[in-house]
């Protein structure tokens, strides 16, 4: 069975919460916050103020550039206000903040009706659709679809991948949405692969999840370009390097992108959310959230208005009882929460929350140059030498070491046996090294 | 909703189940039935020397961190322990308490603590301490007492040596050496080295728990094998057969416990085999050519001298390095 080439670890999966629990419908709450940045790129801008009512599906802030995405009111109802909010780590962020009133959505989105397969428009037309419809990678990268989408100059797409991986322990939406919405899925794929002009599809899957893949693979039988490749379970499969090794078994160069070996990449969410922008003209305003933990008393998986805070879903699910910290993603890379009362995002898959034993970190010891975390970087790296010339502030000896190449899977920290935050500061040194690589660049131009 | 009480802190927010703890409690586990037939063996007195020998070290350990750094002490990571008990593998059974004590200071106090303590010491601390008193009570460190079953009580490569120095044709040798016997435990030598099958299974259990890999041992035994295998095929009248070699004197305890320090053996799997096939080398050279029967533990030292060099310039497999050409 294929996996990606170096490194890795076994992280136990902590599924089988949330697992079994079908998507569920979650209530639209009276009021919702909308940050106008949730995506990499410029913040949107908004296009509403006080006052104004706004309809489900409406654009309430335009894209603010290229690499930006627009944004929808994910609700009907008044705007109360346009101002900066504190997002999930306290930080205020502009918003656009909306009372809710009723349940009325934008006509021209085509809501029920059965499954649509034939794609009419064109490349350049579904990519200006995606652009329109505010679609973003939904992994939790955030980077705007259209621009995935615009191949460069030069170079050639030959594959489209999409990424059914979910390697992040108890995150379960995905899966949730290849067992439901699988044939959308599908279609989904189709009008990305003909986006990029390429007509092979492969959906990679880790083998802990059987039924997913047992059932796409019925599925995707009536569709000769798309081959569902099951893949041995290893954390970080689902980055996006790992995955198109994997699969394809070419490595994305060091500083290059997937493109440069003829991939792109695409998570099952993202593509979900192109069959409901294309076909039904629906913008992306909501998104299935898992909402799990091993202390909660029903963890559940739910389709969640873009807005909607994070502790109406917590509450929703049993509550606060026993939480130490909550994280939003998974527990490999997702962010730690000081505000549970910030808004569900584009880029929110999961809402985990960690019992409070679990929330602590133990004391860390001295290196014992086990290799460890050698041995567990998916991308070659040194990790304890990479921790060891970021506290000496050894920058230039960073670079020559591939720091840039870091993509901050947590490996490294995972695998340490004296409990070493090693990502912590390889972060640091990435961040600076990063910077010194911008300002070298700007200072040649 | 109450936010005030939440940790916040950067990801990963989950860990594995390394630990340096339970790392350092496999390591003892894997070395219990070489103790077991240690005990077997030499009677109880090896127990002793085994339990004095880490307790002097777990002492030391703690004596110099609270006295003499007075900082927190560290010894609740076992890895005292696991210098106390190899460094008593190394030695006699017979051996007088205070030479152990003496061992002890010098694989804790110069092997260890002077570097920074662990994770910083280049040598290996138990090794540090053998050679050391190797040197210092060559009598003492090299009068075995008789093993059950055991025929006599100088140690195989020992006599081997001196009668082939004597002009005595290996035929003769070997018909005083039962390998089977040799392999099991019944042979006279550091408490430690005698069963070969012992150390095996310790090696199994610490394959098994991941907390080493199979490339050092492999390598260095594999290197001697080959080595001895050339020279006997070449000359089987000069030249101790293969089998002997690996099974007598230090080479599985050497292989499997002391080359595999994690501190003081290379960071990559290229440089572990580099730094493996090296001290088969020397092992070799130094049992065959050299003054001394046995040359394990000269041979690792060597070696994580060079461990430095080592990493500087064997680097793990790059992701995405080949197309870069950087």
């Amino acid at each position: 069975m294929k996996t990606f080439p170096i490194g890795g670890i076994h992280p136990s999966d902590c599924k089988e919460y949330s697992k079994s629990a079908a998507i569920e419908t979650f209530p639209t709450p009276a009021t919702v916050t909308i940050p106008l940045s949730q995506h990499i790129g410029a913040p949107a801008v908004a296009c509403v103020a006080k006052g104004d009512r706004v309809l489900v599906g409406q654009v309430i802030a335009n894209a603010g550039g290229f690499v930006s995405s627009p944004i929808h009111s994910s609700v009907s109802g008044t705007v109360v206000a346009v101002e900066p909010k504190a997002d999930a780590q306290g930080n205020k962020k502009p918003s656009v903040t909306i009372a809710v009133e009723g349940d009325e959505w934008v006509d021209t989105i085509v809501r029920g009706g059965a499954l649509k397969k034939n794609i009419n428009l064109s490349k350049e037309e579904i990519v200006s659709k995606i652009s329109q419809m505010g679609i973003v990678g939904m992994g939790g990268a955030t980077f705007p679809t259209h621009v995935k989408l615009s191949i460069p100059a030069g170079k050639k797409a030959e594959c489209l991948i999409i990424n059914a991986v979910e390697c992040e322990p108890y995150l379960t939406a995905d899966y949730r949405v290849m067992l439901e919405q699988g044939e959308k899925l599908i279609v989904g794929a189709r009008i990305l692969a003909k986006a990029i002009g390429v007509d092979k599809i492969y959906i990679g899957i880790e083998n802990n999840k059987p039924d997913a893949i047992s059932h796409l693979q019925q599925l995707a039988s009536a569709y000769v370009e798309v081959e569902i490749i099951p893949l041995k379970m290893r954390y970080p499969q689902g980055g996006e390097k790992q995955l198109i090794a994997a699969v394809t078994g070419r490595e994305v160069p060091s500083g290059g992108l997937p493109i440069d070996v003829g991939a792109v990449v695409q998570n099952v969410g993202t593509a979900l959310a192109v069959y409901e922008a294309v076909m039904l003209n629906k913008p992306l305003f909501e998104r299935v959230v898992t909402v799990t933990g091993s202390q909660l008393a029903s963890p559940k998986n739910l389709l969640v208005r873009i807005g909607t805070p994070m502790s109406a879903l917590i509450d929703y699910c049993g509550g606060m009882e026993g939480v130490g910290k909550v994280i939003a993603g998974g527990p490999m890379m997702g962010r730690a929460v000081s505000n549970v009362d910030a808004p569900v995002t584009k880029g929110t898959s999961g809402v985990l929350l960690m019992p409070t034993e679990e929330s602590l970190r133990n004391v860390e010891g001295s290196c014992i140059r086990c290799a460890k975390c050698v041995e567990a970087c998916p991308m070659g790296l040194e990790p304890y030498l990479l921790n060891r010339l970021t506290q000496l502030g050894d920058f230039e000896q960073l670079e020559h070491h591939y720091i840039a190449d870091c993509i901050e899977c947590g490996c490294c920290t995972f695998s340490c046996p004296s409990y070493l935050p090693l990502l912590d500061w390889v972060r640091i040194g990435k961040a600076e090294v990063m910077k010194r690589i911008r300002e070298r660049a700007a200072a040649k131009k | 909703m109450d936010s005030q009480k939440l940790v916040i802190s950067p990801a990963p927010h989950v860990h594995g189940s390394n630990d340096t703890r339970r790392m350092m409690g496999d390591v003892l586990i894997a070395l219990l039935p070489a103790l077991l037939v240690s005990v077997l063996a030499y009677g109880l007195q090896a127990l002793v020397v085994t339990a004095f020998s880490v307790a002097c070290c777990v002492l030391v350990e703690w004596f110099i961190q609270k006295f003499m750094l007075k900082g927190a002490s560290t010894i609740g990571d076992l890895s005292a322990m696991v210098t106390g008990v190899l460094l008593a593998f190394n030695l006699p059974a017979n051996i007088h308490l205070g030479l152990v004590a003496i061992g002890a200071v010098v694989a804790i106090g110069i092997g260890k603590m002077t570097f920074g303590g662990l994770g910083k010491n280049p040598f290996n601390p138990a090794l540090v301490a053998r050679v050391f008193m190797l040197v210092a009570f060559p009598v003492a460190m090299t009068t075995f007492p008789e093993a059950a079953g055991a025929v006599t009580g100088a140690t195989p490569l020992a006599m081997a040596k001196e009668a082939l120095k004597a002009g005595v044709p290996v035929g003769e040798v070997m018909e005083s050496v039962d390998l089977v016997a040799m392999s099991l435990g019944m042979k006279s030598g550091s408490m430690g080295e005698i069963s070969v099958v012992a150390l095996l299974i310790g090696f199994v259990w610490l394959l098994c728990r991941r907390v080493i890999s199979w490339h050092i041992p492999v390598c260095v035994l594999g290197t001697m094998a080959l080595i001895s295998s050339v020279a006997w095929l070449a000359s089987p009248e000069e030249f101790m057969s293969p089998i002997f070699h690996l099974c007598s004197g230090g080479a599985v305890l050497g292989a499997v416990y002391m080359a595999t320090d994690y501190v003081s053996s290379p960071m990559t799997k290229k440089g572990m085999v580099i730094y493996a096939v090296g001290i088969g080398v020397i092992t070799m050279l130094i049992r065959i050519w050299g003054a001394y029967p046995e040359g394990m533990s000269f041979a690792i030292l060597i070696m994580n001298s060079v461990v430095p060099l080592i990493d500087k310039y064997v680097r793990p497999r790059r992701f995405g390095a080949v197309r870069n050409g950087k």
